[in-house]
């Protein structure tokens, strides 16, 4: 018995190696087989997996027993209270909050400043590209924001998910056309790089969450989706932004 | 730098990026909610897991994987590597040149997604709310097929410098054709998993990839075709967890019709 729990309690680390080995493999084939150079550093290489590996599983044993129960409890008492505007408020700054200190989005942002100065959109000073980037990661903080509560209303209200995507992405579709060359790669990239690590796992839960306390809404169907959302509008607001700017 | 700097670095950085979503749930739990957590020192314990378990994972792949990633990037990219020694300028694009460039896209994409945090996330929450007819290693699977497949489309696209509205236009139309078909179960899922597979292990090696490709090709500029990877990767997921479910219920449906024949037979 003793055995089986000191398992159970390893499980996240096995699990953890399993997911490294594919990169690991990769790596090593590219390097040793294609580019025939040996690997360099072995030992800071090791060093770096064996932290990889030790954070994945200290990561996911945090989702089950933290953010997970967190995500669904909160769904619940929203459920509960039965208040909207309050449900609506949460998920517009949870979808704000998380957004607006992205990491991923200041990169992107400020690449997008560097292209829109050699464009001559704006003047290529250092207080134009800030402003510029500033702004633009404003606009995408927004969007995700205004994504969650589209989404959480979504749920409440039990509409079809893929008329509200496959809509969405006729709008993306069609602004493309009429949007700026420079803005529309960035436009595309920022729908991917505002769902942080974070995020996910919380939305996700609140999703499920609520879906499951709803009456006559299915966890399967209506619980999913909030991701979906938060990974179109971006796109949107950054090619109105692109637009407006021109 | 040492190791504790980093970690403090690292550290700092994710707090930052944690704070304004604690604030906003701390506020609403006291000030609207105002109802007790269950297990209110575990879900802390959670949280603080979560925190060193992604400072630990992205200061590791700072340690390991990035910089030997964005080198190979760099090196696959070299027209010296593509074309054979002494060529140090592409004269003309000759895109089959650049066979290893979509092999390492598409391992790179498959093995860095197999590994993403918030995958594994939304993979253990669809297992769990599906009852086990999904499979958190099996969506994880699919996913990360077609962020492969996307990725070295992707490559494709740069090399050959076709306009990627064209891509995602077509892109869009097979997602719209595949959900008028596919299980209505899965269609949610699907359409989140896009979301998911871009943000902390993928990101910063397919920019590499995306980069060394548009700064080597002539007519290229990395600043414009640089971007775009991300997207290929956001929507090549769709189609593949959508196909994931459409193969796995032709294989039921097959099963299924196979045994009642048997079934037949036995009477």
């Amino acid at each position: 018995m003793n055995l089986r729990h000191l398992l159970t309690q390893f499980r996240p680390l096995f699990e953890a190696m399993r997911d490294l080995t594919p990169i690991i493999v990769v790596i090593i084939f590219f390097q040793e087989f294609v580019l025939k150079q040996p690997i360099p550093n072995m030992e800071q290489m090791l060093t770096g997996m064996v932290m990889v590996l030790l954070g994945l599983a200290l990561f996911v044993r945090g989702l089950e027993i933290g953010l997970f129960p967190l995500g669904e409890s909160m769904a619940h008492a929203f459920a509960k209270k039965g208040n909207v505007f309050w449900l609506l408020l949460f998920a517009f700054l949870l979808g704000f909050g998380t957004t607006v200190a992205e990491p991923a989005l200041i990169a992107v942002v400020g690449k997008a400043a560097e292209i829109a100065a050699q464009g001559g959109v704006i003047d290529a000073t250092e207080a134009a590209m800030d402003s510029y980037a500033n702004s633009l990661r404003l606009t995408v903080a927004l969007s995700v924001g205004t994504a969650i509560v589209l989404g959480v209303l979504r749920i409440l209200k039990g509409w079809p998910l893929h008329f509200c995507i496959i809509g969405g992405y006729f709008i993306v579709v069609i602004m493309t056309y009429f949007a700026p060359n420079e803005i529309i790669g960035i436009a595309y990239d920022s729908g991917g790089v505002t769902t942080s690590t974070i995020t996910v796992p919380l939305v996700t839960a609140l999703g499920v969450g609520l879906a499951s306390s709803i009456r006559g809404r299915n966890p399967m169907l209506d619980g999913f989706g909030l991701i979906a959302f938060a990974s179109l509008l971006p796109m949107i607001f950054v090619m109105l932004f692109g637009i407006l700017t021109a | 730098m040492s190791h504790i700097e980093l970690f403090l670095e690292t550290m700092q950085s994710t707090l930052r990026d944690v704070i304004p979503i604690a604030l906003v749930l701390i506020g609403f739990q006291l000030v609207v909610l105002r109802q007790r957590i269950a297990h209110a020192w575990r879900v802390l314990r959670g949280f603080i897991y979560v925190l060193l378990g992604l400072a630990l994972f992205l200061m590791g792949l700072e340690e390991a994987i990035f910089p030997l990633g964005e080198v190979m990037a760099a090196q696959l990219t070299n027209p010296a590597f593509l074309y054979g020694e002494g060529v140090a300028a592409i004269a003309s694009v000759q895109w089959q040149a650049y066979a290893w460039v979509y092999a390492f896209a598409f391992a790179i994409g498959l093995a860095t997604t197999l590994a993403e945090p918030s995958l594994i996330a939304v993979g253990m929450k669809a297992q769990q709310v599906s009852g086990g007819a999904i499979s958190a290693w099996g969506l994880r699977l699919a996913v990360s097929l077609g962020v492969a497949i996307g990725v070295s489309l992707g490559c494709f696209r740069i090399v050959t410098g076709t306009d990627l509205w064209l891509y995602i236009v077509v892109a869009y139309v097979v997602v719209i054709v595949q959900t008028m078909w596919a299980p209505k179960m899965i269609i949610p899922l699907a359409y989140d998993s896009g979301g998911v597979t871009t943000s902390t292990v993928t990101v910063p090696l397919l920019a590499a990839l995306g980069l060394g490709l548009a700064a080597t090709i002539p007519g290229r500029s990395p600043l414009i075709d640089g971007f775009g990877l991300i997207a290929f990767a956001s929507v090549f997921p769709i189609m593949s967890v959508m196909g994931y479910a459409q193969i796995s219920r032709w294989l039921e449906n097959r099963r299924q019709r196979g045994s009642s024949m048997e079934a037949g037979l036995d009477d």
